[in-house]
């Protein structure tokens, strides 16, 4: 699987969640290891009105699609991994009229759980927040085919 | 984060509806609020742009998150005596069980509340509170 498949696979699946549609979610880079989506600003995600700040919870889904979505990228047969846990740690507003980017990486996979990290960040690269993740191991066998195919773009 | 005015209002009258459309977020996940007596309920009705998981359906996790990391941050600003605003350190959330396409409830408690720090456990349910879908906890700073 090339980095062109993964990104395909990766902006077909999101692409089938309606939250991730409504937030203007996208493809920023897929590698073999990790997946940054990008999260446009809009007034409509606005949590502090006097400042323009979006609010946490955007920030929350971005870095909860985009940990959910990497293995996509780590794995080869495409498998839908329900949370477990997320721990996001804020460590500043994230500066209004700009996107936010959330890289994820996959650092442990085992039989049953993967592991993901994930950083959200602005432009300049200053960080907006961390957050780990757990993800449960359902297997592929648990998605209807068809689901399946439409995300991997055919038999596979 | 909100007009103190508004939040007075709120507070004495238990009517939400102008709070909640100060907040650009809580509509767009659509939250809503009731009080019954001294308790707090957050709703957040089903709603089709919500949804992650297209197969169940079910709600996005992160719009799961964000309606408990909101309802916690609305309930933190009620329980303050003086006008203080609360601005999230961090947010920790365990899932329990898939959040069904259906209307969702969460409820807050205050566990410590500090000079500069809070923390809150939130706790949210579908069709029974017996059977959470999601806790979570957060601290939040209190800054005059």
């Amino acid at each position: 699987m090339n980095d062109q498949i993964r990104r395909d696979r990766v902006t077909r699946f999101i692409e089938t969640l309606n939250q991730a549609r409504e937030l203007g979610l996208s493809v920023t880079e897929a590698t073999g290891h990790s997946l940054t989506l990008c999260l446009p600003y809009s007034d409509r995600i606005i949590g502090n009105p006097a400042t323009g700040v979006i609010h946490g919870g955007a920030i929350t889904t971005l870095m909860d699609t985009t940990s959910g979505s990497v293995m996509l990228c780590a794995l080869d047969v495409f498998e839908l991994c329900p949370t477990l846990d997320l721990r996001v740690d804020y460590m500043r507003p994230a500066e209004p009229h700009k996107p936010v980017y959330a890289r994820a990486e996959v650092y442990k996979i085992t039989r049953n759980i993967i592991f993901t990290r994930c950083e959200a960040y602005q432009e300049g690269g200053e960080t907006v927040a961390n957050c780990v993740g757990t993800f449960m191991r359902i297997g592929p066998q648990a998605l209807p085919t068809a689901y399946r195919e439409q995300i991997t773009g055919g038999p596979a | 984060m909100t007009d103190p005015e508004i939040l007075r209002y709120t507070r004495e009258t238990g009517d939400f509806s102008r709070l909640i459309a100060s907040i650009p977020y809580a509509n767009f996940i659509g939250l809503q609020c009731n009080k019954f007596g001294d308790d707090l309920i957050f709703r957040l009705p089903a709603k089709e742009q919500n949804l992650g998981n297209p197969v169940l359906p079910a709600i996005h996790g992160g719009v799961i998150g964000g309606f408990m990391e909101l309802s916690a941050a609305i309930y933190l600003m009620l329980a303050q005596e003086t006008i203080r605003m609360p601005r999230i350190v961090n947010f920790s959330l365990d899932y329990l069980r898939a959040g069904l396409d259906r209307e969702t409830y969460a409820e807050c408690q205050l566990t410590r509340q500090g000079n500069r720090v809070a923390n809150v456990i939130i706790t949210a349910w579908q069709k029974s509170r017996s059977q959470p879908i999601a806790t979570a906890r957060a601290h939040f700073l209190l800054e005059g």
